[in-house]
């Protein structure tokens, strides 16, 4: 991975996918190494996304390295109509990495192409988001001691969700048994059922949470978003229907591990919060040692 | 019959006859060939009839040879398309054209939030399906299908 963009989760092999979360247990064990030390890190926010930024400027910070860069647009040349290839061009003369989240979709595979230094892709519109499908990944194997062979019931907004569509398709070199639950307007794009058929994995659609949990190792849970719906009375018919309430984990395995990209608003209730079933907090942080493992990956430090 | 047919348009010394072009995508080929930028002799016909797909059009340039990939350009427009190269008079080869793996700088990707859309960047595509053509954005990774294909 020395020296290459992150863009998207398929630019990985399987073998370099487990070398990220390897090394990412070696900085879960060993946080502060200071691995960066000289190093500058560009974070460039051409959206808001408090989140990921600070996730990343904490594993920047942690491993000793320097930050330059800005959390909005609006304040920079580029709300003078700056190009975004302008940008990058500038911006990789004063770093030795750029994490790059915008709006745009393709953005990041642009960005790279004209880049002289690498570029990590913390998001490109609704395209791809690969360091949140990695800790994703990280949070699985952490919680089940393996990635193989696991259940995994995916609910909410799974059409449009670029998360679940980065961890299925990352997933299914896992041989991974997927559920999707979801009201019909927001169900699984067929492109991904049918790459599912070719590759011949299992899966099943429902729209019933309560039953369908029961014999997951992972729930993970995505929001409903009320812009989704043409028709405003659909959502106000599904929004509560995809609510995870700690009731219905009674049942559920012993192993099973609730996660969620974050934030969420109503589709967990809180009184999950304390079941230790839920794993959606320590799934952030997560975030941070998989992120120092992909930097480290990058710039060959490790 | 058919020899007759062809000569409804001049015959051409040496050069390239390009046949069964759909006749509504004659001006899309021309383009994308750029055939209206350079200075050979050129002849066109449209609106012929055709047995196989309605009406056609034809284009007879003087003095201009393609490379395969060249041609390969306008699989998108025109997937039947046969080539007449011609040398003294005479048909020395013929050529039909390949939906190539990767294509770019032809048509614009549907996507309205695509960076290609939206910074000066030049779509490039993989050929996801070539029977009914479809195409996967190399940016933002969606499918621009046949219906929705705009030319550049
Ligand atoms: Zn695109």
């Amino acid at each position: 991975m020395k020296n290459r963009s992150l863009v998207s989760i398929d630019d990985l092999s399987k073998e370099e996918i487990l070398k990220v979360l390897d090394l990412a247990e070696g900085f879960e064990k060993n946080p502060s190494q200071q691995i960066l030390n000289g190093k500058v890190v560009a974070t460039l926010f051409f959206e808001p996304s408090t989140r990921t930024r600070l996730s990343f400027e904490s594993a920047v910070n942690r491993l000793g390295g320097r930050i330059i860069g800005f959390s909005e647009a609006s304040s920079t040349s580029v709300s003078k109509g700056e190009s975004l290839k302008d940008t990058i061009l500038t911006v990789a003369n004063y770093s030795d990495l750029i994490v790059m989240r915008h709006p745009i979709e393709g953005s990041a595979r642009y960005a790279s192409e004209v880049s002289g230094v690498p570029i990590i892709n913390a998001g490109d519109g609704a395209n791809q988001h690969p360091t949140q499908t990695l800790l994703d990944l990280y949070s699985i194997r952490k919680t089940q001691g393996k990635l193989d062979n696991l259940k995994i019931v995916m609910v909410g907004d799974l059409k449009y969700g670029r998360t679940v569509h980065s961890l299925l398709m990352a997933m299914s070199r896992f041989n991974t048994s997927f559920t999707f639950i979801s009201p019909k307007e927001l169900q699984m794009p067929l492109e991904y059922k049918m790459y599912l058929d070719k590759i011949g994995l299992k899966f099943k659609e429902t729209s019933d949470l309560a039953e369908n949990i029961k014999d997951a190792d992972i729930v993970y849970m995505t929001r409903v978003q009320r812009e989704r719906f043409s028709d405003p009375l659909e959502y106000e018919k599904v929004k509560n229907v995809y609510v995870l309430r700690n009731g219905m984990l009674q049942d559920t395995k012993p192993n099973m591990k609730v996660l969620h990209p974050l934030p969420r608003v109503n589709e967990i209730h809180t009184d999950v919060d304390d079941n230790p079933k839920a794993y959606y907090f320590p799934q952030a942080l997560n975030g941070v040692y998989t992120r120092m493992a992909i930097m480290a990956l990058i710039l060959g430090l490790k | 019959m058919k020899d007759i047919k062809q000569l409804s348009v001049n015959a051409i010394h040496n050069g390239t006859v390009i046949d069964h072009i759909p006749a509504q995508n004659l001006f899309k080929v021309i383009t994308i060939l750029g055939l209206d930028k350079i200075n050979s002799k050129i002849t066109f016909g449209t609106n012929l009839e055709s047995q196989r797909m309605g009406r056609k059009a034809i284009i007879k340039i003087e003095d201009k040879f393609f490379e395969k990939d060249e041609i390969n350009r306008i699989a998108l427009v025109a997937p039947l398309a046969k080539l007449n190269i011609i040398r003294e008079y005479e048909v020395v080869e013929k050529m039909l054209v390949e939906v190539p793996e990767e294509i770019s700088g032809i048509v614009k990707c549907m996507n309205p939030k695509c960076v290609t859309n939206n910074e000066k960047v030049t779509p490039r595509f993989k050929v996801v399906d070539k029977k009914n053509v479809s195409l996967k954005c190399h940016y933002c990774e969606k499918i621009t299908d046949q219906e929705h294909m705009e030319y550049l």
